[in-house]
């Protein structure tokens, strides 16, 4: 053939049959009933400005695409509004889909660099938004405790919180790999 | 009124970190309308659905069973103002109570911490509570109805949906919260594809801010092509974004187009309630509300 066509093949070594069951056993139960409607991505504020398709991502979870799945940053345009989740004709959680495909994203090692820190920010202050100089005065000014009564004013909470983290292994986890984090 | 029930106050991140005046204002009118507030002291992040759940659910589940086992401890359901929060505890309630072994799998987590927790609290918002004390009630403090205020009412998603797992009579286009603006003499305005997300959840906001304000700015926009006057809201992450991309927004166009104040509806109410703007915070705003409360209060 000599058109200038560029055919997209999906080699066989690309596809894991397991992802999709993986999927189904952390809750998205209903996830191989998908008819390709595109409800998702219809009603999806995230695919009215960008490329994202929810549909195109349950697909290539169907297909087993694993990989490309994972390292994709499209996984983290979804806002998890859950219209999808509530329109979808065959009751598929999607959302609940894709919250289980980013944790799998997260364990072989792909997070964005912000998100690592906010979860270094949950690691060291209990807090993903911890308390700043300004906010403190703001506080005092509109005499509401200085310090909110959360783990800010209690160390011995803050050290149960870090504890809980340490037990689930959430600290190693958002641990940067050596030479650099993949994106 | 009835008799007064007591909530444990789950703060969470975003409101006492970033917007204490909305603090300031639950703390002002809650006690009013017969809802004391005890401390949930000891609380963490609850954590965020949108990030850490994304990230490692079972830490996300552990740490929200954590703070529902303090306001269990205390005796009292958990109350929150914002939605991810809620969110965040009425999928860990479900799931806890759905898999018996979920709740194995925290105490294990919590073992020698001295952490009872038997998952049997209950966690409400606080626009539930109000809703539940009902409107005909509230209307009653009502001393200085707000005629003539325009309000874009926005729900936000957290708070309605999944609808399965949500306290609510119906599962899509809502009134409840337009009911509770009526009685304040505000009018709700309607306004294209006005449940719609405010786009910061998810972790889009942290991780994308171009596509979150971007879905922001059409909400805004619809709400501007209304005319309204005011937005109202009830979740501390739909505040921020509202706030700081109307902001965001203007530095990026060079212009002065998005200036609609952005009241979380404790502070509506307790205007409406006669209380001083100061008391509810609202000289502590993003988007100044100060020339809407010269023309509201003269």
């Amino acid at each position: 053939m000599n058109d200038s066509i560029s055919r997209e093949t999906i080699e066989n070594e690309s596809i894991d049959p397991d992802f999709v069951e993986r999927i189904v056993e952390a809750g998205a139960d209903r996830i191989r009933t998908c008819i390709q409607c595109g409800t998702c991505s219809s009603v999806c504020p995230s695919g009215r400005r960008t490329a994202f398709r929810t549909r195109e991502l349950m697909r290539k979870a169907l297909l087993g695409l694993k990989e490309e799945v994972l390292s994709s940053p499209d996984l983290w345009l979804c806002a998890t509004c859950l219209t999808c989740l509530e329109r979808c004709p065959r009751q598929i959680k999607v959302t609940d889909a894709i919250v289980i495909m980013r944790n799998m994203a997260v364990k072989e090692g792909f997070m964005l660099p912000q998100h690592r820190k906010v979860s270094k920010k949950l690691l060291q202050t209990g807090h993903a938004v911890p308390l700043d100089e300004a906010n403190q005065e703001m506080r005092k000014e509109l005499e509401i405790p200085e310090i909110p009564p959360t783990v800010h004013a209690h160390e011995d909470a803050l050290d149960d919180v870090k504890e809980i983290m340490k037990r689930t292994g959430f600290d190693k986890l958002i641990q940067e790999e050596e030479g650099g984090e993949k994106e | 009124m009835t008799e007064a029930k007591t909530y444990s106050f789950f703060l969470g991140c975003v409101m006492p970190n970033r917007f204490p005046n909305v603090e300031k204002s639950i703390r002002e009118v809650l006690p009013k309308i017969g809802i004391e507030l005890d401390e949930l002291e000891g609380a963490s992040c609850c954590p965020a659905p949108g990030v850490i759940r994304s990230f490692d659910e079972p830490t996300w589940l552990a740490l929200a069973s954590r703070n529902l086992a303090l306001a269990e401890k205390a005796g009292n359901d958990l109350i929150t103002g914002c939605n991810g929060c809620y969110g965040t505890f009425k999928e860990a309630l479900a799931e806890l109570k759905e898999h018996p072994d979920r709740l194995k799998e925290v105490k294990s987590y919590f073992h020698g911490l001295g952490i009872p927790f038997k998952a049997e609290v209950d966690a409400k918002h606080i626009i539930e509570v109000i809703h539940e004390i009902g409107p005909e009630e509230i209307k009653k403090q009502v001393v200085r109805p707000l005629k003539g205020l325009k309000v874009a009412v926005h729900y936000g998603c957290h708070l309605l949906k999944p609808s399965n797992n949500r306290p609510w009579e119906k599962t899509q286009r809502h009134t409840f919260l337009d009911e509770l603006v009526d009685i304040t003499g505000a009018e709700s305005i309607p306004y294209r594809d006005k449940f719609m997300c405010c786009g910061a959840g998810g972790g889009v906001r942290g991780s994308n801010v171009p596509v979150s304000v971007d879905i922001a700015k059409e909400k805004l926009d619809n709400m501007i092509e209304a005319g309204v006057d005011a937005i109202v809201n009830v979740c501390s992450f739909c505040h921020l974004q509202f706030e700081v991309s109307q902001a965001q927004l203007n530095k990026e166009l060079g212009e002065q187009r998005y200036k609609i104040p952005v009241f979380y509806y404790t502070q509506l109410l307790g205007l409406a309630m006669g209380m001083d703007p100061e008391t509810l915070g609202l000289h502590k705003h993003v988007v100044s509300t100060q020339s809407l409360l010269d023309r509201l209060l003269t």
